[in-house]
């Protein structure tokens, strides 16, 4: 084929072209070169002895995983007491006390939501997650998702005051735990998102008094610790108000948690923003598009596809900074986890408690940042250059 | 030529635009106001910072400057914000150092070497930092035995639930002839260093810079330390009662603090420093080799200021992450800025001037750490050019 030709081809045809010979070779026919040794030995060599720093470096290591592992196992499942409601029983074991976990679990999960209602949180727990599976797959991104999550959070909301078709009414004060931390993560997303677009278009107006509001609010939330902005939502929101007006601690949270989300989502979106090539914004000028069809047509989609990847990271840190909410006294999973400790004679066992919020709040974090690193990959097209 | 109406005209669209929010922000403000006032007066809360001036009247556990309960709460917050620096600078310094080995280390030849600073990684960096805090924090004060039966590693170290204390030189005139040797010997240092770079620049003769400076910031203070008779007296920590007098003590809300701070934010730094080796195209690296420099003088003066550029913009939010995150104090019971003015708060009911006093300390703060940075990041910008 000649080079002209192959300039021509659409990446389809690229794909579909069928190798030709080079110098009349097949490039499936052309061995790579052997390797020198094969199997585990050269393997070893290669990746673990390769001088001797690095052998020194191996036997170390060795040594390390040899001194943790063993007693780590010992620890854990060896030796460990699995079920009993007797705190001296795993006080008397070598290993870890996971009875503590067995005995606890609902509250640490749930908090003090009623024992018997449980289900109700499960369930709805249940579906948050459900939902933001279906969400996570890229062939599901249509307008149908909106739908689906305006009913879920309807569905969610009557499980959880219940109130309505014979479910006893639970108010919010008694909500905790993981699906309390759920709703922190995705109700304060959902609230932030819409005004951090605003935010970003609003730092990029070219009228000076709009982004100079827009930045200033970026750039002082962006400034001061979450912690602040919550104490602000929890003492000084109820100041804000007109007298005999109330609004619930968990609101109030909320509140704070969209704010503060609100300004590094807008920097996300910002990012989004500047790397659309000037000539879209152009074009859509020259065809006599308004400020806002450009950009809800032509700029936004284009912006917020390649914004997504920043937009779950920062899902994630918000995911995990929900646990701060403990600061304000709401009880979300890490304290629920600290207050199963609160018990006395488990008190000991904090470690085991600790390690299971860990490993809840750890299993969230990490499927999201391996999704957010394939969303990356997937939605790369090429304006980066 | 059309006529626009006035009304369509794109300027006065603008400007009514902006008249429209700015009227609406300082409206809302204006309202919020007015009912925080309105409610401040009907709670008989006082306002204003007259508050600062009166005496705390609460104990401080642990302070960098002098500070007692009759002091007042302006000096309560400056020692509360002598913590926050303090834990700050310490936790930037070694999760800096932290996070750059592991981030090499993730991009060792070393498979298990590999291993371990990607586990360490991706557990740590996805765990939330208040519950690692609590976590240390427990393990400190819980697993550790009580002052009488403390670990004593090293002669002179103990190793307790109330903390970890080890010996204080008696500090005397001799240390502070030290402390002016160092400072001298570093400022001599550099001017040595700019004199063999110019020199270098000018005759190509190259001066041993590395071992000379070395020399210059270590050998003074230790001249002045022999010059000075060679103090040895030592404030050892001692068992008194139920606890420790005596030496330097590093309480457990401060070593949990620091630990969970730094290991948390080492993970971030780790992921910011393989990122920034893996952007230097490794053609750098055979280049650089090919000119005849040496391994070590590649790293230095090609893959190392090619790196930097891409690592010093996200290092620096890291930066400003840790010293926001150290505000989490508060849940261990260090007291920091946040749990000192929150204490303030909780005696005084001023909470709006309470929270108004912290958001302005860490956007000072947040603000000098990105100024610092940016500085830095355009001394090691690309000069001219693109």
């Amino acid at each position: 084929m000649s080079d002209e030709r192959r300039l021509q081809e659409t990446p389809q045809q690229i794909f579909a072209r069928e190798e030709e010979p080079v110098d009349g070779v097949y490039p499936e026919t052309v061995q790579p070169p052997r390797r020198r040794f094969a199997g585990a030995l050269s393997w070893a060599r290669e990746n673990l002895f390769s001088s001797v720093g690095n052998a020194l470096l191996t036997v170390f290591g060795l040594y390390l995983l040899w001194r943790i592992l063993p007693p780590l196992a010992d620890w854990t499942l060896l030796q460990s007491v699995w079920s009993t409601d007797d705190p001296a029983v795993c006080k008397a074991a070598e290993g870890a006390c996971w009875a503590l976990i067995t005995q606890k679990y609902r509250f640490i999960l749930f908090g003090l939501y009623p024992f018997e209602e449980q289900w109700r949180p499960a369930l709805a727990t249940a579906l948050f997650i459900a939902a933001g599976a279906i969400t996570a797959v890229p062939a599901f991104w249509r307008r149908a998702l909106i739908g689906l999550w305006a009913g879920v959070a309807v569905i969610c909301a009557i499980l959880m005051w219940g109130g309505v078709f014979g479910l006893p009414f639970v108010e919010n004060a008694k909500w905790g735990g993981l699906p309390l931390t759920l709703i922190l993560a995705v109700v304060g997303i959902a609230a932030a998102f819409p005004l951090s677009i605003v935010l970003a278009l609003g730092r990029r107006s070219e009228l000076p008094a709009i982004r100079a509001v827009c930045t200033g609010f970026i750039e002082l939330i962006r400034g001061v610790p979450l912690i602040s902005v919550l104490f602000m939502a929890s003492v000084m929101f109820p100041l804000f108000l007109p007298e005999g007006v109330t609004i619930d601690k968990l609101l109030r949270a909320l509140a704070g948690i969209a704010l503060f989300t609100a300004a590094y989502l807008a920097e996300a979106v910002r990012g989004g923003l500047q790397s659309i090539p000037r000539g879209q914004y152009e074009a859509a000028e020259a065809l006599g598009l308004t400020y806002w069809q450009k950009t809800g047509l032509i700029i936004l989609p284009q912006a917020l596809k390649i914004s997504i990847p920043p937009i779950v990271n920062q899902f994630i840190s918000m995911f995990k900074d929900t646990s701060l909410v403990i600061i304000i006294g709401l009880f979300d999973l890490l304290t629920t986890a600290k207050a199963a400790l609160s018990d006395p004679p488990w008190r000991p066992f904090y470690i085991e408690s600790y390690l299971f919020a860990a490993l809840i709040y750890w299993m969230f974090s990490f499927f999201m940042s391996r999704y957010s690193l394939y969303l990356e990959r997937r939605l790369e097209t090429g304006y980066r250059r | 030529m059309p006529t626009v109406r006035w009304y369509n005209n794109r300027r006065v669209r603008g400007v009514l635009y902006q008249i429209i929010v700015l009227g609406g922000v300082v409206a809302l403000a204006a309202y919020l106001v007015d009912n925080t006032l309105h409610n401040l007066e009907r709670r008989s809360i006082a306002t204003g910072f007259d508050f600062l001036g009166r005496e705390a009247g609460f104990g401080i556990s642990e302070t960098l400057i002098d500070y007692s309960p009759a002091d007042t709460y302006f000096h309560a917050l400056l020692v509360g914000l002598f913590n926050t620096l303090k834990v700050s600078i310490i936790g930037i310094v070694l999760a800096t150092v932290l996070g750059t080995i592991a981030g090499i280390a993730r991009l060792s030849r070393n498979w298990l070497v590999a291993q371990f600073a990607t586990f360490y990684v991706e557990t740590l960096r996805n765990i939330p930092v208040l519950l690692q805090l609590f976590f240390w924090y427990a393990l400190i004060t819980e697993a550790l035995p009580v002052p009488r039966e403390a670990l004593n590693p090293l002669p002179g170290v103990f190793l307790s639930a109330r903390g970890m204390r080890f010996p204080e030189p008696v500090w005397g005139a001799t240390h502070v002839a030290m402390l002016v040797a160092l400072i001298v010997g570093i400022v001599a240092a550099v001017i040595l260093a700019r004199w063999a770079r110019r020199r270098q620049e000018r005759t190509g003769q190259i001066f041993p810079t590395g071992a000379s400076a070395t020399a210059l910031i270590l050998g003074l203070p230790a001249i002045a330390y022999i010059a000075g008779g060679a103090p040895t007296a030592l404030d050892m920590p001692e068992l008194r009662g139920f606890n420790f007098t005596g030496g330097v003590v590093v309480t457990p809300e401060f070593a949990a603090l620091l630990i969970g701070l730094v290991l948390y934010t080492g993970t971030f730094i780790a992921e910011i420093v393989r990122g920034g080796i893996l952007a230097v195209s490794h053609g750098q690296t055979e280049a650089g080799l090919a000119l005849g420099l040496s391994r070590g003088l590649v790293t230095r003066l090609i893959v190392l200021p090619q790196a930097l550029r891409v690592i010093i913009p996200p290092l620096t939010s890291q930066y400003l992450n840790l010293t926001k995150n150290s505000s989490l104090a508060v849940a261990i019971g260090f007291p920091d800025l946040v749990s000192v003015a929150n204490t303030a708060i909780n005696q005084t009911g001023q909470a709006v001037e309470g929270v108004a006093i912290i958001m302005a300390v860490y956007l000072t703060i947040s603000l000098s750490i990105s100024a610092f940075m940016n500085w830095y990041n355009q001394r090691i910008a690309l000069k001219g050019g693109r």
